[in-house]
């Protein structure tokens, strides 16, 4: 279904904001500081507003995608500019257009230097985002994808912290040597397709529809793991995400955590699952195994840690085992926490680094040991540290409860051990968390600066409410959310069991939903 | 196969027209005495009035015997030669005056080596080839030597004359092999004999000859010449070295061996497989431990030398209208590159990459253009070196060369640590606080920028024409 005019809607979204980091970077001057940050500040609201649009004309009923934008690029290679939001990803576009206004306000004081190239990187890395949960061709997907890359490297490695250098190469050299894979891969199945059924396409709708013979998807799912997980991050690929996360300014960290980290999740659930079922459940216990330890190694290197910001860094570790584990249990409720939990931690996480950037602003430091009883001084920081700590961790009424919640249910359904370690995790998402906030905040008040620290301001407080908001509005009330994703992930799952059977070539009773434990034993 | 003489001049009008201009600069050199960048003027309009007809292809014909054949094969390089050579010249006119070496007969060497590569684009017949390559080499040769007062310079067109001369022997060598097990020179004929009786010597002949063009392309383990060249070399030379010298040498590389020995595709592709595949690691672990920007890029231009043979080695219509479409780019983006070096490089300053730091502050706008050509080096969407690297790497696929392709991709991801090194220092650390601050562009060397970078952009945004006319121009390879 395309929009009701015909008009190029997803582009306009997706492009708003390079047209917007274009005009600051061609017609504006250096020191013009106040007219560049409201620029990106009004491009960033402009692009969020058109956004809106997106939810309000969304059709519940269709799980198919929408807004459609399909013309030829490359007609030789069957490459085309291929566009389509579906119930997947419209909320992982709502979250980035609306991230994007929290990090160009979280960098409103913090950044000084070369503010010009600052704000259009900004700007860019939102398009790039966007193109990615847009794209729906593997080739303009793959495009986007390693776009991105690049205004991210500049932001970690020209406005990071001491070891920016060291962080911004890490950070580059791990996600595009996993990413090259992840292109042979594509190449993979694009021949392959294109010698079985003589389409030569880079179209994931149709590459979805015939899925390549099992050995052929091992070794593509390989490919695909090594591109996507390095995103994700997925242990152990995950040593560039604390090093990344460290070094960045504060709103670099936090579109790494609320954006950049979904980009490797979403792609497992748009392109591996239904393109590669049988490789996908083939490998589903590792995948879950990795996970588990992922949620738990995760948590605990996050209890061990001293810097408030690499603990938040390592907490994402765990968090996104969460994500994949719900992806890799192959029902309905995973899936559903899954994108539950991309959302809620890209809320929550982001929102942590946001308050964590306040509080180095005023004190320049992010030890834990450095300041006591912060919560005397700073009464309103401390309640919103409390909301977010106690949403990051997954307490009823917040925004993380929901998504844990269904990725639990969807991990006892398919065995009940996967579901007792779940739970394993998420207590120790609690004892780092509340522990943190327990040696930050509670106690008698120390620091080395002594009494007079601020409070928070106008400014941030408004920046942070939204998160606040939105935290308990998916808490309280999140049916609208998951009524979203509904009708496109239960086609997903029955797209996924039907392919599966095309790719063995062998007939499976049909049912609703596959649990992992049964998978296993098929593919045996 | 051709029967009779068939003498076609139009066949060969954009040899005999970059000859008569290669002439007339040559005479024109005796009458302009002072303002020798004139000369170079008069070599640039002169091939921006031969570009036209040198894209302009008719039906494949063989002409003069068989000895030439001018298709759309011969004229796609032609244009790549052209261009090449036009951004070299334009670069060069400034760049004499400023190490003082102002001599009219630079330009005419230039077209002369522009006219051996074209000679080697259309070659039908092994004399052919080795003619042209010879006519190209010689030129390099004196090229090389031109910054007579660098001893570096002298050092390098010393080991490249020497090194050249082996190769060529051997390439000639190869030939005779292939002449005597054969008994005819020309590819078609050669083609034909293949597989009768005993093929020894043709295997002997086809060894040589990759041999031969492997010195040129500078894959392992012929590459020792290049980076000592490239560095001694005037910088608008070493760019005009890395992108004509090397995609003339492809161009022949392909016409012999996809004409002459395509029934040999799987002994001949085993051997290359492993060349390639040591080519694009070597170069790229080399480079990175390269301080020096030429160097550096010289080892750079060795691994791309080892994906575009990929290309080679698929065999298939994508593989190689990718290695055409593959140097088509890395004219532009190369020579981008070289253009930005060879603006800076002067009196020893601006050989390191260290001297790069904090050209973002000084420079903006040329820190933003070396990122661009550096990137695109490195193979990252959306640019031109990406969609090459695509190219080559789908028909790796395509013909189900794995694990090359696997090693292709790890060669650009090592390759990308060097090519993010100096974009790190450009935009990362800040300037030496008294250090020289970097000349900015003129006119001349904005018109190159402006082109070069357009071409990188949009041979990656928008590659479809491109594509069309890469594969256009290799079909008739592969009839």
């Amino acid at each position: 279904m395309t929009g009701l005019t015909g008009f190029p809607i997803l582009s306009t979204i997706t492009f708003l904001p390079a047209l917007g980091a274009l005009v600051i970077i061609l017609f504006y001057k250096k020191d013009w500081a106040d007219l560049i940050k409201w620029t990106a500040l009004g491009t960033s609201a402009v692009t969020f507003l058109v956004s809106l649009y997106l939810p309000l004309t969304f059709d519940m009923a269709d799980p198919g995608l929408q807004w459609v934008e399909k013309t030829v690029w490359i007609e030789r290679f069957g490459i085309s500019y291929y566009m389509g939001v579906d119930g997947i990803s419209l909320l992982l576009v709502l979250l980035t257009t609306f991230m994007t206004i929290i990090c160009v306000l979280a960098s409103w004081r913090e950044i000084n230097t070369k503010l010009k190239g600052y704000m259009a990187l900004f700007l860019l890395t939102e398009t790039f985002s966007l193109g990615i949960f847009m794209a729906m061709d593997l080739f303009l997907f793959y495009i986007f994808w390693e776009a991105v890359l690049i205004p991210m490297v500049f932001i970690i490695g020209i406005w990071g912290g001491v070891r920016k250098f060291y962080s911004a190469i890490k950070f580059f050299i791990f996600t595009f040597v996993g990413s090259l894979f992840m292109l042979l891969g594509i190449l993979a199945i694009y021949f392959y397709h294109g010698k079985v059924t003589g389409v030569y396409t880079f179209d994931s709708t149709i590459l979805s529809l015939s899925p390549a013979a099992p050995a052929v998807q091992f070794w593509v799912f390989i490919a695909f793991f090594l591109g996507f997980a390095v995103k994700v991050p997925m242990f152990p690929l995950h040593t560039w995400l604390p090093d990344a996360h460290t070094d960045a300014p504060t709103a670099g960290s936090i579109v790494l955590a609320a954006v950049l980290l979904k980009l490797g999740t979403y792609a497992f659930v748009r392109f591996t699952l239904p393109m590669l079922p049988n490789a996908s459940m083939l490998f589903a216990p590792l995948m879950i195994g990795i996970s588990i330890f992922a949620i738990i190694y995760g948590a605990l290197v996050t209890i061990a840690q001293k810097d408030i910001k690499k603990l938040i860094a390592y907490s994402s570790v765990s968090h996104m085992g969460f994500v994949m584990l719900g992806i890799f249990v192959f029902n309905i409720e995973g899936l559903k926490g899954s994108v539950m939990q991309m959302l809620n931690h890209g809320v929550s996480t982001g929102a942590l680094f946001l308050l964590v950037g306040m509080i180095y602003e005023r004190t320049h430091t992010r030890m834990i040991g450095d300041y006591t009883g912060l919560f005397k001084e700073l009464p309103v920081y401390g309640v919103f540290f409390l909301i977010v700590v106690l949403s990051s961790m997954g307490m009823p009424t917040t925004n993380g409860f929901i998504g844990e919640l269904f990725v639990l249910i969807g991990a006892f359904k398919a065995h009940w051990v996967y579901a007792v370690f779940v739970a394993f995790g998420v207590l120790l998402g609690a004892v780092y968390l509340l522990w943190l906030f327990q040696r930050v905040f509670l106690g008698n008040f120390h620091y080395a600066g002594g009494h007079g620290l601020k409070d928070l301001g106008l400014r941030e407080i408004i920046e942070t409410a939204p998160l606040i908001i939105l935290i308990f509005w998916i808490g309280l009330y999140p049916k609208p959310f998951l009524n979203v994703m509904d009708a496109s992930l239960t086609k997903l799952v029955a797209q996924v069991e039907t392919n599966y059977k095309k790719g063995n070539g062998e007939a499976v009773s049909p049912r609703a939903s596959l649990d992992a434990a049964a998978v296993e034993r098929k593919v045996e | 196969m051709p029967a009779g003489l068939n003498i076609n001049f139009y066949a060969v009008m954009p040899e005999i027209l970059v000859t008569a201009l290669a002439l007339i600069v040559l005479i024109l050199d005796f009458f302009i005495r002072k303002n020798k960048a004139a000369l170079g003027w008069v070599s640039i309009v002169g091939l921006l009035c031969i570009l036209p007809v040198a894209a302009y292809t008719n039906e494949p014909y063989p002409v003069f015997g068989g000895t030439v054949i001018a298709d759309s094969f011969s004229a796609f390089f032609n244009v790549i030669f052209i261009i090449a050579a036009i951004f070299s010249i334009l670069i060069s006119m400034d760049y004499l005056k400023k190490i003082g070496v102002d001599r009219g007969e630079y330009y005419h060497i230039i077209l002369f080596a522009t006219v051996g590569m074209m000679v080697m684009g259309a070659a039908n017949d092994l004399i052919n080839v080795y003619v042209g390559l010879e006519l190209m080499a010689l030129s390099f040769y004196i090229l090389v030597a031109y910054r007579v007062t660098s001893a570096r310079s002298v050092e390098g067109a010393l080991k490249y004359f020497v090194l050249g001369a082996l190769s060529s022997g051997i390439l000639l060598y190869g030939m005779s092999f292939t002449y005597g097990a054969a008994g005819s020179t020309n590819f078609m004929e050669i083609a034909a004999e293949l597989g009768k009786g005993d093929n020894t010597y043709l295997t002997l002949g086809i060894i040589l000859m990759a041999a031969g063009f492997g010195f040129k392309i500078a894959a392992f383990p012929f590459h020792l010449w290049a980076p000592d060249v490239y560095e001694g070399a005037p910088t608008p030379v070493t760019a005009l070295l890395s992108v004509g010298s090397k995609a003339a040498a492809f161009a022949a590389f392909l016409r012999v061996f996809t004409a002459a020995f395509p029934a040999f595709q799987a002994d001949w592709s085993s051997m290359l497989w492993v060349v390639s595949a040591a080519t694009m690691i070597f170069g790229a672990v080399v480079a990175i431990s390269q301080k020096n920007i030429v160097r550096m890029l010289a080892y750079s231009s060795i691994a791309h030398a080892g994906i575009i043979m990929i290309g080679l080695l698929a065999f298939n219509d994508t593989g190689l209208s990718g290695v055409a479409y593959y140097l088509l780019v890395y004219a532009f983006m190369n020579m981008g590159a070289f253009t930005i070096v060879a603006l800076f490089r002067n009196k020893g300053r601006f050989e390191n990459i260290d001297e790069y730091r904090g050209l973002a502050s000084t420079r903006p706008l040329l820190a933003f253009l070396m990122a661009l050509f550096l990137l695109s080096l490195a193979g990252i969407p959306p640019t031109g070196g990406f969609a090459a690297k695509f190219f080559v790497l789908s028909a790796a696929i395509d013909a189900k060369y794995y694990w090359l392709a696997s090693i292709g991709v790890v060669s650009t991801a090592i390759s990308l640590f060097f090519y993010a090194k100096v974009i790190f220092y450009m935009y990362m650390r800040d300037p030496e606080p008294g250090a020289e601050i970097a000349p900015s562009s003129g006119v001349i060397y904005n018109i190159v920028l402006f082109c070069t970078a357009i071409g990188t952009v949009l041979l990656g945004v928008y590659p479809a024409p491109f594509i069309d006319m890469a594969i256009r121009a290799v079909r008739p390879l592969l009839m």
